[in-house]
Parts: structure tokens; sequence; C-alpha cells
């Protein structure tokens, strides 16, 4: 059925903000790993939230096309916020979860400032100078964050009142899980909107995005700061739930490793993200089983792998693959979005 | 009654070089204007001065009598000063579907609407069609930008720029590398745009010229040499020296 024009246009629209299968597939396993790997909570607590992480900085990099080499500033923040805060004031999570998750937001409007100026290089560069200098300030603040012994300490009562952290990780899975999951659909709804649209022209074409008309400065600092305040989120529930932060959440490799993930799982899509960590933990779980020292040469060859070959060309392969297994036309192949 | 667009003295310098000389330009409310000039007369750098690309180092320009030289370069489109470029920039990843419907949604102020799926209004899809249709966009609206035909992307240039209600329309060499086939198409639309539209068309194409202008003005090394009606110039000696003859012999 063709219909109008209008009719048509309507409906394609509608359709990319439409539920696939798929993705009901994923929440669906997600949600059911909390009943049936009961012994793996621990990891895929980890690995959900560097799902969120990775999430976060798709909101810029996959939406907006701001490369970032320092994301872990505001996951590193929204951590040592969230851990220090339940030190200091109060041990109820959500309390602490949505003030770091505020306040690292915070941090990220201030800091947009800086990526604003220059592109990708320069955007690198500013990036990671921001998140060093932030490593920087929690190794010699000892006093507040326990510097490079960690901040130690941390004791978080029940989430809302009801459920305590347990040792195997269950309430840790559970409430990780549905922060994600809410602040997925919060983001989900976010990119599909005229706001959502209007950064994907300035991921794609910045000079073109301000000739039509469309204020490109502030919709960037309104999505860094949104990324910021996600991947504070993130932070914040990996200090709740291990009820530890060390240096590590802010340094340099946190920052290179989700954006590893993304590379892996894909950009611009959300689940990108989701993919990426689960790729990445599950990989480095298997491989430094088997062989503890080499796994970064595995993950590096994986990589290397990955860009020489390029993604959209594998996926391409798979579709064709798919296409062909169910008798349907091949589709068409799909250059490279934005060069991501 | 004020020009639709004008500059008084406007002026670019890059260093020693001076790629705008004390320009002084009135484009009239529905003019069909044509900008012509040789290789480096300093067009490009004139047309970035008018949408705020470039800050001029001297003059104003008034956009229907309102200064408008040291705004942003979205707020000028905002007030309607709207351009094309030479070169098409579009947005590759996207369908022209996504990309009217953004240029639509952001005139009418929904540029921030964050909670609300796109192309829920049907205000903003029947602007998209009926735009789409006007530069016969209609049956690709769904393609992705980057595997159209290079002539369809060349009419989405142009309809990008439509969709933001231009009161005055700077077109850059629309016909820039469009195969003879398809250049019928985009000649008559750009002939068939509203006449409320006042036009300022920047082309090396001296056919699209002759048969789009009723004015002529001729840009050599950044100043303005002359102006004057499509017969006045095509007779000027003066610009077959410098531009037509160059183009003849060359």
């Amino acid at each position: 059925m063709q219909g109008t024009p209008t009719e048509t246009a309507t409906r394609h629209l509608a359709e990319t903000s439409r539920w696939k299968p798929l993705e009901f597939a994923f929440w669906l396993v997600a949600f059911g790993a909390i009943w049936l790997l009961p012994s793996h909570h621990l990891i895929l607590n980890e690995i959900i939230i560097t799902a969120l992480f990775a999430m976060s900085l798709d909101l810029i990099l996959g939406y907006a096309g701001i490369a970032s080499l320092g994301h872990a500033a505001f996951f590193g923040f929204g951590a040592y916020f969230a851990g220090i805060f339940a030190i200091r004031v109060i041990g109820d999570p959500l309390t602490g979860l949505v003030l770091a998750t505020l306040a690292s937001g915070a941090l990220g409007f201030i800091t947009s400032f800086l990526v604003l100026r220059g592109v990708d290089l320069a955007r690198l560069m500013v990036t990671l100078g921001v998140a060093l200098v932030l490593g920087e300030i929690a190794n010699k603040m000892t006093w507040l964050t326990g510097g490079a012994d960690g901040l130690q300490g941390v004791v978080m009562g029940p989430v809302l009142g009801l459920f305590e952290f347990d040792l195997y990780g269950r309430t840790a899975y559970v409430y990780s899980l549905v922060v994600t999951f809410l602040l997925f659909l919060i983001a989900r709804r976010i990119v599909v909107s005229p706001f959502g649209l209007s950064l994907r022209t300035i991921r794609d074409n910045p000079l073109r995005a301000r000739a039509i008309g469309i204020p490109v400065n502030r919709r960037l600092i309104a999505v860094y700061t949104l990324a910021a305040a996600y991947a504070g989120a993130a932070g914040a529930l990996l200090a709740q739930t291990t009820q530890f932060v060390s240096l590590d959440v802010i340094a340099l490799h946190r920052s290179a490793d989700v954006l590893l993930m993304l590379v892996i799982g894909g950009t611009g899509y959300l689940y990108g993200g989701f993919a990426g960590a689960i790729v990445f933990k599950v990989l480095q779980d298997v491989i430094s089983n088997w062989t503890p020292q080499y796994w970064t040469f595995w993950i590096g060859l994986i990589l290397v792998i990955l860009v020489l070959i390029g993604r959209e060309r594998m996926n391409h392969q798979v579709a064709v693959l798919w296409a062909r297994l169910r008798g349907k036309p091949e589709p068409r192949p799909r250059t490279i979005v934005g060069g991501h | 009654m004020s020009a639709a667009l004008e500059t008084v003295g406007l002026q670019k310098r890059f260093g020693g070089i001076v790629a705008t000389d004390d320009v002084s330009f009135r484009l009239e409310p529905g003019a069909r204007h044509a900008l012509i000039g040789p290789n480096g007369a300093g067009k490009t750098t004139f047309v970035n001065l008018l949408t705020g690309v470039l800050q001029p180092s001297a003059g104003t320009i008034r956009l229907h009598g309102e200064d408008i030289s040291a705004m942003a370069p979205e707020r000028r489109v905002k007030r309607g000063l709207v351009r094309t470029f030479q070169i098409n920039q579009l947005f590759a990843g996207m369908t022209p579907l996504e990309t009217l419907g953004v240029a639509v949604s952001e005139r009418m102020g929904h540029g921030y609407e964050f909670w609300r799926p796109a192309g829920s209004k049907s205000v903003v899809i029947d602007e998209i069609v009926e735009i789409a249709t006007r530069f016969k966009l209609a049956d690709v609206l769904e393609e992705r930008t980057a595997s159209l035909p290079y002539g369809k992307q060349r009419l989405l240039e142009i309809a990008l720029a439509f969709a933001c209600q231009p009161r005055v329309l700077l077109l850059d060499e629309p016909a820039a590398g469009v195969p003879e086939a398809e250049r019928h198409d985009l000649l008559a639309t750009v002939a068939a745009l509203p006449r409320d539209v006042s036009v300022l068309l920047i082309e090396h194409d001296m056919d699209l010229v002759f048969s789009f202008a009723e004015r002529i003005s001729v840009l050599v090394n950044g100043a303005l040499f002359t102006e004057g009606t499509v017969s006045e110039i095509a007779n000027d000696p003066r610009v077959r020296a410098v531009y037509l003859g160059e183009s003849l012999d060359g």
C-alpha cells in the first residue's frame, strides 16, 4: 500500500522511532539474566555500567560527531562524587546517584565551552587534557579522595530502603540495569526527536547545519552536558555497587577503552555501546583466563582488523548473507556514515 | 523602499590582501540579480561576508534595512538570508525527508523539542512534501542522500535553502557540475522560484546568467567593476575585456 506522499513520509519518519523486535529481545535477555545467570551478576553489573558509559560517549560521538579521549573525566567525577557523598552525607543510593548525575552534567556544561573550540584533533587533546587535570586533582586531594589508595569506607544503604547490596551482586545488577534502562529510554526518545535530528546534521556537516539556521554551538553544549551527566551516572553506579573508588575510574585507559568499545559496536544507534561493552568485557574475561598476560595483544589485533576491514563492510556482508538465506533481494552497500 | 540586501563600503582584508574592496551593493526586493566575475574576483569571500561566515574588516550589511554586520550566521538565516553552496553541503547519512524536516522544524522553532518524535507534526510533513514536490524530490524522499544521483543532490541543495523560507536567497553556482540532461530540471526550478524571494545568483555559466538575471554586477579584484541590465553588461566592451573576453578565448 503506497498512499499519498504525506502518508508515506509520516510512516517513514515514524518508523525510525518505532521499536524493532531485536531491541525488545535485547532488553528481555538483559532482564532475564537476573534470573537466568545468577552466578554472573558481578560481571553483568560491570558490563551494564560500562555499556551505559559507552552509550554516553555515543551520544556525543555518534550523534554529534564530537570525538573525546577524556570521557572518563565525567565517569570518574560521578564515581568520586557518589563515593564521597555516601561517606560524608548519606548512604542512600538514589539520592547519591541523582546528585552525582547532576553534578557531572554541570561539569560537562562548564567544560563544553572548551570543546567547542577547534575540531577533531583539538577536541581530542582538550578532552584528554581535562581528564588528565581532573585525574591529577583526584590524586593530590588525598584527604578527600584517598589518592592512590583509593576511596575507602563507602557504605551504601539499601536501594529504596528495601534492597541491601549483597555479595553476589544481584541487587547491584538489578539496580544498575534498571537505571541504565531508564536512561536508555530517555536517550532513545531524545535521539529521534527534532533536537536529535538536528544533532545528526551537525555530525554530518556543521557548516551546512549553521547555514540552515541551527545554533550549532548551543546544540553541542546541550548534548555534551547530557552525555557528561550520563557518564557521571555510570560512574556513580560503579562507585555505589562496588563500594570503592580508585584513580582507575578516571584513568586515560578508561577513556580509550570506551572509545574502543564504540568502534567495536558501532556509533550512532545507541546499541553500539552495549554491543561493544559486551564483546569487550567477555573477550577480556575469556582471553585473560586463557592467557592472562597477553589479553591486550588480542584486543589490539581485533581493533586493527575491525578498522582495516571496516565494520560497515562487515555489516554489509552479514546483511547480504542474511538476505540470501531468507531469499530476499540483496541490500545496497552503505557508505560509512559521517566518517566514523 | 529599503533594499532587500545592501552593503555599504564592505571590505575584507586577509593580511595585506584585500579580498573585498569597498563594495557598495544593492539587491532590490524581488530582484533576479547575478554576480559575475573572473576566478579569484572575490565572489566567494563576498558571499561569506554576507552570510556571516567571515567578519568584515569594515563596512555594513543591511537586510531589509536592518544592520546584520555582526550577527551570527544562524541568526541571519532566521532573518531570511539563506544561501546554497557551490559544492554540495548536505547531510550524507540522512534522507532528504529528514534533511528537509530538520530545516522546516528548525525554522518553526521546534529545534529544542527533545521529547517528541520527529515527524509527529503534520504541518511539518505537509511542508516537506510540498517542497519535495516543487523540487522534484518526492520520489527519493526516503533514500539516503549519499546514494542520490548528483542532479538530485543539487536539487536538494537548493530545496534545503528554500525550506528555510528565504527572503533573500544566495545561489552559489547552482548548476556547477550538473550534467546536461539534469540541467533543464534545475534551471526550470530556479526560474520558478516565487517572486517574493529576492535572488542573488553567483555564477560562471553565462547561459544561466543571461536567461535568469535581470541585472548583473561584475566583481573584479574584490571591487565592484560595473553594474547594469543584462544587455548593458553583455555589450560593455570593458566587461568583455576582463571577463567575457577571457571566457570566450579560454
